[in-house]
């Protein structure tokens, strides 16, 4: 539980609610990094650390591909330029075409570990 | 509060000690030499890690010698192999890691070892086995293993045992496939020796050790519709005593102990741990920093520990509605939540254990820093797992961080702290005090002075 020791209590002639408002700005470090938190992402979810990245660790490993657009964009090569995979770490989707240059390399370990050496 | 002196362990005044490190010195780390599981076996002589790049090694303590006194009980390695590879699920467009999640022993029956290993999909059963004998002497082959003429046999002879190099061989022996949908984070050894459980996000498998075709399917929380879908499970385990008992703990902070008597399907628990919280103290964080990353029971089998962010709890079996104990792990963290959600370290998940006593736990932190907490003095101490103190049988030093005024010397500022030094696999010999600690792609192994 969050026990709050730093910061100094304010005290004035407030009514309970604000006072205890204040407190919990000034007391509880985690409300503060919530705050900033909040005033770097707006946008962030309603729900507390909710179903969001509940979803995402299920996903982890799903890669996407549409044969189709990789197809059509083949065709399309051979005179443009095509968008290539940004960042090895997003996941690649709809709006750019993988080629298996741009997909990382899996190579199995077949290497001794070095703990063993 | 420190221990004043450098130990803390089963309520004597324990000096960890610097005894070994495993692993390559260079800056660089490959990722596939990322530990990530320890485990000692039963009976401490037998210490195994598994990696990102799906490889096993495991090291076994050497019999104390006259001649080297002082090299009592090291490690050496004993055996590696490689336990998982990469696979792709073609079928479900999946990527699926060969890093093994987890390590399990089985009590030793025979003069073989046998352990499971997993990674998210796939529990194997590896059989560990010495031969220090070959033979010698066959009829129809030469030393060498070509065939002989069988004309060329005028007489008949039998063979002998000759002994040889040993040779320590690993061979699966079991493969346990096809049983995850989602990823798997557990696996634990029933104490009735024949069956195991494997623990998904969403559901929990039994099986038995000598079935892989088959497997019954116990805990299933997931929801008729992924939409409404609030909460995993983090972490399995059966109770070490009674064979019919296992904890899971949840993404919410929750534990649900459940009974394989009272139903085929648990879905509904026996009992029900959470510690209530302050409404008022709620953040965005909490949920998140409440999620279990670990739960364990004591070797007695009248307590568990769970894991959360901050913290670690021991909870008393036979009361649900908060913990018995709760140790502050890293407490500075707190007001550092907003960073860490974005460097994304609010989501590790750090292990505990017990030591063979049950009187003092263990835990890992960052910094490559581990914390220990006597259960009977409340004592705690922590210490650092780093190459500057690591010349034999040097004494560890208590670290402190500073969290703010003034720092003192030898003290360390929360940011300073390196968070991409993390220990988060650490485990406790079972029977004396000995630990070794992962600290990202090196083994250290510590143990008391005492002795």
């Amino acid at each position: 539980m969050s026990d709050g020791t730093q910061g100094n209590k304010t005290v004035e002639n407030a009514s309970a609610e604000e006072q205890r408002e204040m407190q919990d700005k000034v007391i509880s470090p985690e409300k503060a990094e919530e705050a900033k938190l909040k005033a770097r992402y707006p946008h962030l979810g309603t729900k507390p650390g909710g179903s969001d990245f509940l979803r995402k660790r299920l996903q982890k490993g799903q890669k996407y591909f549409d044969s189709g657009d990789y197809n059509m964009a083949k065709a399309k090569m051979k005179n443009k330029q095509l968008p290539l995979a940004a960042a090895e770490k997003t996941e690649i989707t709809g709006d750019h075409i993988p080629t298996p240059q741009d997909l990382p390399q899996r190579k199995t370990s077949l290497v001794t570990s070095k703990l063993a050496g | 509060k420190e221990g004043a002196r450098g130990g803390v362990g089963g309520g004597n005044d324990f000096q960890w000690c610097f005894s070994q490190v495993k692993g390559a010195i260079d800056e660089d780390v490959a990722e596939a030499d990322i530990i990530s599981t320890v485990e000692f076996n039963y009976s401490g002589e037998l210490l195994a890690t598994g990696d990102k790049g799906g490889r096993v090694v495991i090291f076994q303590r050497e019999q104390e010698s006259k001649n080297r006194p002082h090299s009592r009980g090291e490690y050496n390695v004993y055996s590696t192999f490689q336990s998982h590879e990469p696979e792709f699920d073609y079928l479900k467009s999946l990527e699926i890691e060969e890093k093994i999640n987890k390590i399990r022993w089985l009590p030793q029956q025979n003069a073989a070892h046998f352990l499971l290993s997993t990674n998210d999909k796939t529990i194997k059963l590896w059989k560990i086995s010495e031969r220090d004998k070959r033979a010698e002497g066959y009829n129809l082959k030469d030393e060498d293993g070509r065939l002989r003429d069988p004309f060329r046999i005028t007489s008949l002879r039998v063979p002998v045992l000759m002994p040889m190099d040993l040779m320590v061989e690993a061979s699966p022996r079991r493969i346990f496939a096809n049983a995850h949908t989602y990823h798997i984070n557990s696996i634990s050894v029933n104490s009735d020796h024949e069956t195991y459980l494997s623990a998904d996000d969403l559901r929990i498998n039994l099986w038995h050790l000598e079935i892989t075709d088959r497997s019954f399917n116990i805990v299933d929380i997931k929801p008729a519709n992924m939409e409404e879908l609030t909460e995993v499970i983090t972490a399995a385990e059966c109770h070490p005593h009674q064979c019919n008992v296992f904890v899971y703990s949840s993404s919410k902070g929750t534990i649900r102990l459940c009974d394989m008597r009272a139903a085929a399907l648990c879905d509904r628990h026996t009992k029900f741990f959470e510690e209530p919280e302050d409404p008022s103290s709620r953040s965005f964080f909490s949920e998140i920093i409440s999620s279990i990353s670990d739960v364990k029971f004591s070797h007695s089998g009248r307590y568990m520990m769970t894991r959360d962010y901050l913290s670690v709890k021991v909870w008393d079996l036979n009361m649900e509605n908060r913990p018995v104990e709760t140790y502050q792990v890293h407490e500075y963290l707190r007001s550092k939540l907003c960073s860490l959600y974005e460097n994304d370290c609010i989501f590790d998940k750090f292990e505990c254990c017990w030591n063979g006593s049950d009187g003092a736990i263990m835990t890992g932190s960052y910094n490559n820093f581990f914390r220990m907490f006597d259960r009977n003095s409340r004592r705690d101490i922590t210490l650092e797992a780093s190459r500057e103190s690591s010349k034999p049988r040097a004494m560890l030093k208590p670290r402190k961080v500073c969290t703010g005024g003034k720092r003192k010397k030898d003290e360390i500022s929360v940011d300073s702290l390196d968070f991409n030094k993390k220990i988060l696999h650490t485990a406790w010999h079972p029977k004396e005090n000995v630990i070794a600690v992962a600290a990202t792609n090196n083994l250290y192994i510590f143990q008391d002075k005492i002795n």
